[in-house]
Parts: C-alpha cells; sequence; structure tokens
C-alpha cells in the first residue's frame, strides 16, 4: 500500500506498527545521497516530533528514509497515513538548513591507518596526497545507527573511494577513521568491520556518561582536521594493538 | 559522630542485602523491562523481553506494572540467593523450577523467604523464561531502560549478562504483603510452547522488488531454524528467495523485519537488531509471532503467512483486551 505525499515524499508499510517514508529528489526518481534530499528527511523528522509527539514511539532517520515507529494502543495506521499527509505536504518547501560545523581531529599515520598504502595505491596517489583529500571535504552526518554513536558521514572525494574488504576484520579499534565507498566514519568501539581504515580519532564517539552523549547529530557538518601523534595522545587517543 | 557514622554504615550494609544475590548466573540470564524507546538517533536498539508474552504474566502475577524490570533467563541454569522476604513468580518456557530443592509451579506467585535458594533448570522446549519479584529489581535505567543490550554494552547492571554474585536489589516485603493473596495463572490460559509456529507477516518495504513468484514462494514454504539465533535475529533456511536488488541505501529496521540476503535466507530481525542496514525486506512479522519464534531453537519449523495491516491491527487490539479480561486464580 503506497501513499504518495508529494513529488518527493512517498509512504509504504513497514511492519504491524510502522510506516517507512521515502524521500527522493523532484529530478531524480529513485532515492539517492544527496544533502538536499538529507535535509528533507531533517525537515520531515522535525515536522513528525512537533506534531505526533503522543502517537510516534521512536523515528529513525537515514539518507532518504524515516522508519516511524507509532503506538497501535494510540492510533491506527490509516489516521497516521492521512494525518502524516497532511503535516508533510508542505515538505520541500524551504530552503536548506545548514547543520553545525563539528571539527574531529584526526591521527592520520601509516601505524594509525593500515589500509592508507593501499588506498594510495589504488588511486594512483601519495599517502599524502589521500590524507590531504579526506580533510578537504565538509562531510555532513546523514545518519546514526549500525552500533551506538556510529555517524554515516558523506561523501568522501570520488578519488579516494574504497570497496569494503572482501574479509572483514574481526577488530576494527575504537576511534578508527574508515572509508566505505564514498561513505566515512569513525568507529565509535572496538568491533568487527569491513572499512578501510585511515586514521585514529581520539575523540569518544559515543560516551554514555557525557552530556551530549555524541558529539555529533544527523544533519551536522563534520571536518577532520589532522593531529600528529603527541597531539593524539594529549586528547587522551590510545594506540590500539597492531591487527593486520 | 561515630555513631552516625555507625549506623550509616549498618544501613548501607542492610540496603545491600535487600534483594537477591546471583549464585549461579546460567547460560544467559539478563536483566530486561519492556525495552529501551526513544534512543534510536543514538543508534541504540530496544532490547527487552524477546517473548513479551510471558514477560506480562510474570510482572502480573506479581502484582507490577507491565513495564517492571525482571530477568530473562535464556536455556535456564540460573541459581538465586533470597537476602528479604518477597514474593517472586516464573513463566515462559517450562523450566525446572525449585526453592530450597522442593519442585515448585510456574505460572504463579511464590512467597519466598530470606535464606530460600531458587533455581530454575534447564528447558528441552523453549528458550527464555521470566522471573519477576513483586515491586521489581532496582535498576538504574540507562538512556530511559533498564534493558540489557549486551552488544552495545548498556542496561543490565554492568551493561552486560548477569554474572555470580551479582547483587540484584529489590523491594523488601512489608508485614501486610506477606499476608496476601498468592495468584496463578490457568492452565489454559498459559500460552503452549511448541516446535513449530505461523509467522503471520505483513507485506512492506521493499515488497515490490520481489516478485510475484518469489512472494509466493516465500509465503507457501517450510523453513527450520539454523544455527544463528539469538536475540538479534533468527537465521533461517528453506528455499531462497530472490529480488531484483541486491543491497539498497541503509535504512531503519523495524521489529520483526524480515531481511533477504543475497543467499536468499530469511532473517527476521529481533529485539536487539541494529537500528539500520541495507538488505532488502520483504515485510515484517507481528509482534505477538515475533515473541513466539524467540522461544524457538535451531531445527524448530516456521511458516510465514501474509496478514494485512488491518487484520494484523486487530489482532494487536484483541490480544490485548483478552490479556486484560484474562483473571488471574487466588490460591491461599
Amino acid at each position: 500500500m503506497t501513499t504518495q505525499i508529494n513529488d518527493c515524499i512517498r509512504l509504504e508499510i513497514a511492519g504491524e506498527s510502522s510506516l517507512m517514508l521515502y524521500f527522493s529528489d523532484y529530478e531524480r526518481a529513485s532515492s539517492v545521497i544527496t544533502p538536499s534530499i538529507s535535509s528533507l528527511v531533517q525537515q520531515a523528522e522535525q515536522l513528525i516530533r512537533l506534531h505526533f509527539s503522543a502517537e510516534i514511539i521512536d523515528l529513525i532517520s537515514s539518507y532518504a528514509s524515516i522508519l516511524v515507529v507509532f503506538d497501535l494502543s494510540v492510533i491506527d495506521h490509516h489516521q497516521l497515513r492521512n494525518q502524516l499527509r497532511s503535516v508533510l505536504k508542505q515538505c520541500g518547501s524551504v530552503g536548506m538548513k545548514q547543520g553545525r560545523l563539528v571539527e574531529l581531529p584526526a591521527y592520520y599515520s601509516l601505524e594509525s591507518g593500515m589500509d592508507l598504502t593501499r588506498i594510495a595505491h589504488h588511486a594512483n596517489l601519495t599517502v599524502e596526497q589521500v590524507i590531504t583529500l579526506h580533510q578537504a571535504q565538509e562531510y555532513r552526518v546523514y545518519a546514526i545507527g549500525f552500533a551506538p554513536g556510529f555517524a554515516y558521514l558523506g561523501e568522501v572525494d570520488e578519488r579516494i573511494a574504497m570497496a569494503r574488504l572482501t574479509t572483514p576484520r574481526l577488530k576494527v579499534p575504537k576511534g578508527a577513521i574508515a572509508i566505505a565507498d564514498r561513505q566515512t566514519a569513525v568507529y565509535p568501539a572496538q568491533s568487527p568491520g569491513g572499512w578501510n581504515i585511515i586514521g585514529l580519532c581520539p575523540i569518544d564517539m559515543f560516551n554514555p556518561q557525557a552530556e551530549p552523549t555524541m558529539p555529533v547529530e544527523v544533519g551536522d557538518r563534520v571536518k577532520f582536521v589532522a593531529i600528529d601523534k603527541t597531539q593524539f595522545f594529549e586528547l587522551g587517543g590510545v594506540l590500539p594493538c597492531v591487527e593486520s | 559522630m561515630s555513631k552516625i557514622i555507625s549506623c550509616e554504615q549498618a544501613q548501607k550494609k542492610s540496603l545491600q542485602q535487600r534483594g537477591f544475590v546471583v549464585s549461579d548466573p546460567g547460560i544467559l540470564s539478563l536483566i530486561q523491562d519492556a525495552g529501551r524507546f526513544g534512543a534510536f538517533n543514538l543508534g541504540l536498539t530496544n532490547g527487552g523481553p524477546a517473548d513479551s508474552l510471558a514477560f506480562y504474566w510474570a510482572n502480573r502475577l506479581c502484582g507490577n506494572a507491565i513495564n517492571t524490570t525482571a530477568i530473562e533467563i535464556n536455556l535456564g541454569g540460573l541459581q538465586l540467593k533470597a537476602q528479604t522476604d518477597c514474593i517472586v513468580a516464573v513463566t515462559g518456557a517450562p523450566m525446572p523450577l525449585t526453592v530450597n530443592g522442593q519442585a515448585k509451579a510456574c505460572w504463579q506467585s511464590l512467597l519466598i523467604k530470606a535464606g530460600d535458594t531458587i533455581h530454575l533448570g534447564f528447558t528441552d522446549v523453549g528458550v527464555r523464561s521470566y522471573l519477576a519479584v513483586a515491586g521489581g529489581f532496582e535498576v538504574k535505567p540507562s538512556f530511559g531502560s533498564t534493558a540489557t543490550v549486551c552488544r552495545e554494552s548498556v542496561g543490565g547492571l554492568n551493561g552486560g549478562k548477569l554474572l555470580k554474585h551479582d547483587v540484584l536489589p529489590c523491594q523488601v516485603l512489608s508485614k501486610a504483603d506477606n499476608s496476601q493473596k498468592q495468584w496463578m495463572l490457568a492452565e489454559n490460559d498459559q500460552p503452549r510452547y511448541v516446535n513449530e509456529v505461523i509467522l503471520h507477516t505483513v507485506i512492506g518495504y521493499q515488497q515490490a522488488h520481489f516478485p510475484d513468484i518469489e512472494k509466493r514462494s516465500f509465503f507457501s514454504s517450510e523453513y527450520h531454524i539454523s544455527q544463528h539465533w539469538d536475540r538479534m535475529g533468527y537465521r533461517l533456511q528453506g528455499r531462497a528467495i530472490k529480488s531484483d536488488v541486491n543491497g539498497i541505501l541503509s535504512e531503519g529496521i523495524c521489529y520483526g523485519a524480515v531481511q533477504i540476503p543475497a543467499d536468499g535466507q530469511p532473517i527476521v530481525l529481533l529485539n536487539d537488531r541494529q537500528t539500520i542496514g541495507g538488505y532488502p525486506k520483504i515485510g515484517a512479522v507481528i509482534s505477538q509471532d515475533c515473541a513466539k519464534l524467540s522461544q524457538l531453537r535451531q531445527g524448530d519449523k516456521v511458516h510465514f503467512e501474509p496478514i494485512s495491516m488491518s487484520a494484523a491491527d486487530n489482532m494487536f487490539h484483541l490480544n490485548l483486551r483478552k490479556l486484560k479480561q484474562t483473571q488471574l486464580i487466588s490460591y491461599t
């Protein structure tokens, strides 16, 4: 059961108590990664939080979608569908809002970025050029998920885009700055993972005791700033045991 | 001054002693309330009781609100030593329950005395049982909930499963409570734990990318639970289902979502699922049936059956009404 809300928002069923909003550009038929779609997602999320505080249990925003989990004992999907349609009709008519700019320190080196050489070789660039290109871009926080505090940032310069490892590593260290295709991220905790590691960030991406818990939120802009080894340790960074 | 300190120390000591000590945590015992809601924006999943129905009954038999913190016992083996008088109830998969070595019935409230040892043996059918205590276990919530999600190191006492020597504080039973009636759930009203269930599934998400023939095949085939089944999700084995997309732009995953990876073998995502992912989904199993699925283990069988949103909605409300109308039986 599909409901077209306007030219760029489509509503689908997800589950018994959840609906899915899909967003697209006027120009493009399918959902893709663009800052304008992402800002449309954010705009819609704010409207939903504002208008449906009693009916909605939680929301998951991503690149071009919002999962709306609602309380079945308060509203049914017909009512919610109709109300979402009227609330979100105006969505897309306002301009793009600029998110906060967050600078994340990055210790790029061969000892902290075990895949730097591989990316450089693949891209036919020097390691220094890879590092420069990764810092040159201002990234957007498109989504948070997969693990607590894992922020999907995009998009890296096409030249340093790199496919995931064929066999994921069992242990990616906490703080690893990594690339997968044109996405980049900082691993908030040690975990398995298949992204290409290019450096380490000494800042906690998820700290249950801190306020706020995360340094970034969806819609923020992120810039990586290179630091040296001394600064990395001063900021509380820890070098992990090496695993290739 | 010294008297005050010793008083405080004495008070502290007595506070520590209210509750239970874990003398054996069993295979996997977890502190759970109804789940963590409102923290998706940090990437935190729901957690909560895998079998929400058994969890509901454990709390209701203790006279608790439905969101009260209890223990989920996976497969069995939990042993607790009570340090206070209290009322407990055990529900869910049939695990042989003893108090000081004497067999006791599940699905009823039990008076426990300070010094008693509660033990749960292992279950042959079903996977998870719930032990609730009147007034609930007093655990500090993290991100609004006490639900333990081990993968995220969030909830419970220290973000993980129960360990030997853990102390689980609870409310002390007053004299008035002590004389209270005890309750049981009639056998007819107790859920049955079996090896085969039907999973009613709402068609949704990327369903348009699954050709009709594949959908028909999905709903007419029998699937087995593979060796990979846990609180995060159940990987199934059976006829492979093909879609015309390999991956999608990562998006939110709801409770019960049925993900079809490239090998075509469905994965039903449950309480501890990751919040977003990029595999195509054919729809989602309704919550009541997710609770039933959570009681299955490797080799057990499931069938998917399509259900409309409206029918799912009706089933949800009928179930809610039935639960409310079910009367407990007083037995003392």
